[in-house]
């Protein structure tokens, strides 16, 4: 008895937990899982059926009846005036939807005989559609927020959109939930009282406009910049001639000068990427981001150049460093946002630019080769070599022309001019490509959405696979459904099973039934795949090295508990399933936190186990004495009752098997 | 003159693939049908008229085309199953609704099948049952068809079933059938044999008269 409460205390405080939150969430929508059309096949798949029975050697459940069997009959839906009519079948489909379950009767006029719905006939179209079809369409011209709550009103989720609205629907979200967002960013300037110091400091320093102090800062740093890059360029410029010397760039004339401010540039530069890399919230990301490398590489000629000394031999590599201060105007993006646009819209132009690239590269090799052997014969020509006559093609393609080289042949004054006209034409016909794309990135997608389309893509495949599972678990749950009723008939409590039995329409339960033959055909029962992983993990667990050979799987499902424990220590040698196919189809969200619960539930077991003091490896596991059995029992989805008393082996199965239908919930969302 | 013959010979090449798309045309259009009236099929089938009207709408909503092929038909029966994969078994299931061996289902087929599977007397129902398991259609049934229909009804059950399922699992049951239904042991089965077998077993003549109310 103590050893029933140490099971019941380790998996119930699980299913304690997770009853709580599989109180909270929904059911699997039954309904919208099969297609309209498909429900009016039903009868023809029980048909079908007859051509399992031969094949069964057990009896088969008994079928559903229809208990108000009535003609089907039209029924009139007044929107806002606009009459629609449709068969009460049609509507009769999806049963969790305002239209299909008895929450219709609510807005039924009795005078006018017809139900009256004061909403957006437009959008109702769509609705009704979605009945007639089993496909739910997103009209372009609708306001997205109108239709979701037309959608709500009416019980129906969206992710059931079908694949060709579903694109536009999804985008026309994101940009409304932008403009919310923004909004809100504007509304909640208010500093909060709770941001660490280094949190403001990163807020300032991405959002300028926040405060004053930021604002100086991003003017006082603009200002540097634009001082560094003019330094530069002023440094080159020919300033005033002493008389006897040529003429000299600034730069060496008042060497001084120009060294002290390329130094406060310098200090104020690192001083600011260094209070950036105190305040980034993740300085490795930080550290790898396409700004930071230009702080850095601007930066880093000057403490280059104060290393080294004034060696003659690297002087030259000196002087190419400078030419990385001019990266210095890169930092201009930071305060421009025009300019974060257009190189995100030059990276995501990256194919049609390449392709571009390509086609001139093919075509300037061709003209190069064909103008050289053209060339080849006169004297005194320039074009000494291919790699030579590039130039002249690249020049001659672009229609630049610079003259330097010219053909002097006539075959080459021929093909010298087939090159520049289909210079023209090649590099025509990519860049209206380029411009286009450039026009409607630039309009479309501002933000890098590629990566935010792909984690809603993920979210709704996860959903669609919850509600398509939602249909073979519906099954399962109606299964367990009907043994808690049968459980609760039998001790005497008729006034729960009522409130239990969750209102399944006839079409399902007819489903149902049609999957309880299949059951009874094979001899075999569904059952969920975590229950399926435990109890192959407990047989592994187990390791019973024996195997009762007069048992078949095919009889005695339903018998004594022996028969069926000793069955189970078969089944782990003829198991053809691998540890490593542990988890096979779940999603990876799912998986993740299904891998938790699981392993949390094994621990409780392990404990009660070792708390009864088992010795898991025993060949005579097949003896109905050992209490491992009966942990193992509590798992399984328990088959209905035969004869004896079936409340306490009954309650725990039940909890437990919710526990796991609720690990499924929990996990799943 | 290289330019000129080029040009004639990409003339005559357009034309032939014109005259292709025509045809396909014609052939897409061809594969429509439309049902025969509705006193027809009341007069040959078991259902009124209100049935017929109904299985009807059924039919043309998923198939507007008038003609179900293999392919929806599959796709069709699998969402009853969504645990397995129930498409070995609607090839077969396919392979006996369509009685003129064209390819496709016509909703006469359908009507006919359904009639009998509903409506039809005990022996209309084995008799259907027998062409269903008899892949060949050579008037015996032998183990390996049975053995490929019984794996296809495994199939459907998928792989989380409790007891798992092993891969002898069909054949035993495919024994099991056989000790029962093949009474002179010469390894087939034929229509007799399988009459008479499931006439003696009282399960299967109750699961026989299960689905009367269907419609």
């Amino acid at each position: 008895m103590s050893q029933k409460t140490n099971i019941k205390n380790g998996v119930g405080a699980e299913v304690k937990l997770v009853v709580k939150v599989f109180d909270l969430l929904p059911s699997p929508p039954d309904g919208v899982t099969m297609a309209a059309g498909v429900a009016a096949w039903l009868p023809f798949a029980r048909a079908a059926a007859i051509g399992w029975m031969p094949v069964a050697n057990l009896p088969m459940p008994i079928a559903p009846t229809d208990k108000n069997k009535r003609q089907d009959e039209l029924i009139v839906l007044n929107v806002s005036g606009r009459r629609f009519q449709t068969w009460r079948n049609t509507l009769d489909r999806y049963p969790d939807t305002l239209l299909g379950s008895s929450e219709k009767e609510f807005f039924y006029n009795e005078e006018t005989r017809e139900y009256f719905f004061d909403r957006d006939p437009d959008v109702f179209r769509s609705i009704l559609n979605f009945y007639r079809t089993g496909k739910l369409h997103y009209p372009r011209y609708e306001c997205i927020s109108a239709y979701d709550e037309e959608l709500a009103f009416f019980g129906i989720i969206p992710e059931i959109i079908s694949d060709c609205c579903y694109e536009e629907y999804k985008d026309r979200k994101r940009e409304n939930a932008e403009r919310l967002m923004d909004d809100l960013e504007d509304s909640k300037d208010s500093k909060l009282p709770n941001m660490t110091f280094r949190e403001t400091m990163w807020r300032a320093f991405e959002n300028p406009h926040t405060s004053t102090m930021a604002l100086v800062f991003y003017y006082v740093t603009g200002f540097f910049i634009a001082v560094s890059v003019i330094t530069n360029v002023v440094e080159t410029v020919p300033c005033g001639s002493t008389p006897n010397q040529r003429d000299v760039p600034c730069g060496e004339r008042y060497t001084v000068a120009f060294f002290c401010m390329d130094t406060a540039c310098v200090m104020i530069f690192t001083v600011e990427y260094l209070m950036r890399l105190f305040a980034a919230p993740s300085r490795y990301r930080f550290m790898r981001s396409v700004m930071s490398i230009i702080d850095v590489v601007a930066i880093l000629p000057y403490y280059i150049g104060l290393v080294m000394t004034d060696n003659e031999d690297v002087s030259g590599a000196f002087v190419t460093l400078r030419v990385f201060r001019v990266f210095r105007i890169f930092k201009f993006s930071r305060h421009s946002q025009g300019l974060r646009i257009l190189g995100y819209t030059l990276k995501s132009c990256a194919s049609e630019l390449g392709f571009l690239l390509f086609s001139l590269t093919m075509a300037i090799i061709i003209f190069a080769t064909v103008m050289f052997y053209a060339e080849k014969g006169s004297s005194s020509s320039k074009f000494t070599s291919i790699p030579a006559s590039f130039w002249y093609t690249i020049v001659t393609m672009t229609t630049l022309g610079y003259g330097d080289m010219v053909p002097k042949t006539i075959a080459g004054k021929i093909f010298g001019s087939i090159c520049s006209l289909s210079g023209v034409l090649v590099i025509a016909l990519p860049v209206p490509v380029i411009v286009s794309n450039f026009s409607r990135i630039y309009h479309q997608n501002q933000r890098a959405d590629k990566r935010r389309a792909q984690k809603v893509q993920k979210a709704r495949l996860a959903r669609m696979r919850i509600s398509k599972t939602g249909s073979s678990n519906a099954f399962l749950h109606s299964k367990r459904n009907g043994m808690l009723n049968q459980a609760l008939e039998l001790t005497g409590s008729t006034g729960e099973d009522r409130h239990l039995n969750k209102t399944t329409s006839l079409i399902e339960s007819q489903h149902h039934h049609l999957l309880h033959c299949l059951e009874k055909t094979t001899n075999h029962e569904f059952v969920d795949e975590q229950l399926f992983e435990q109890s192959y993990l407990e047989s592994a667990l187990q390791s019973l090295p024996s195997r009762s050979p007069s048992l078949s799987s095919q009889e005695g499902i339903t018998g004594t508990c022996c028969s069926r424990r000793a069955k189970r220590g078969s089944r782990p040698s003829s198991e053809a399933h691998k540890p490593s196919h542990m988890h096979p189809h779940t999603h990876n969200l799912q998986e993740l936190s299904a891998i938790h619960i699981q392993c949390g539930e094994q621990r409780t077991l392990n404990t009660s186990r070792s708390s009864l003091n088992m010795r898991p490896d025993e060949s005579g596991g097949l003896n109905c004495k050992s209490s491992s059995q009966v942990t193992t029992a509590i798992i399984s989805i328990p088959t209905p009752p035969t004869n004896n008393s079936p409340t306490s082996p009954e309650a725990p199965p039940n909890l437990a098997s919710n526990s796991s239908a609720g690990v499924v919930k929990v996990s799943a969302l | 003159m290289g330019a000129v013959v080029g040009t004639l010979t990409m003339q005559t090449k357009q034309r032939r693939p014109s005259r292709d798309k025509v045809d396909d045309d014609l052939e897409m259009t061809v594969v429509c049908h439309r049902p025969e009236g509705l006193e027809q099929l009341e007069a040959q089938t078991n259902f009124n008229k209100r049935e017929l009207q109904v299985l009807y709408r059924g039919f043309k909503n998923e198939c507007p085309s008038g003609v179900v092929n293999e392919e929806t038909f599959k796709q069709i029966y699998s969402q009853f199953f969504p645990h397995g994969d129930a498409s070995a078994y609607a090839h077969y299931l396919f392979n006996a609704f369509d009685s003129g061996h064209s390819g496709s289902i016509k909703f006469e087929d359908f009507v006919t099948a359904l009639s009998i599977l509903l409506r039809g007397s005990t022996r209309e129902k084995l008799q259907w049952t027998f062409n269903l398991y008899d892949i060949n259609r050579d008037g015996y049934i032998n183990k390996e068809e049975m053995t490929d229909i019984v794996s296809a009804i495994y199939d459907m059950m998928g792989k989380y079933t409790y007891p798992a399922l092993k891969t002898d699992t069909p054949k035993q049951h495919v024994e099991a059938f056989f000790q029962k239904m093949d009474k002179n042991r010469d390894g087939v089965v034929t229509l007799d044999e399988f009459i008479l077998s499931c006439q003696e077993d009282d399960n299967i003549m109750r699961s026989l008269q299960l689905f009367e109310n269907v419609m």
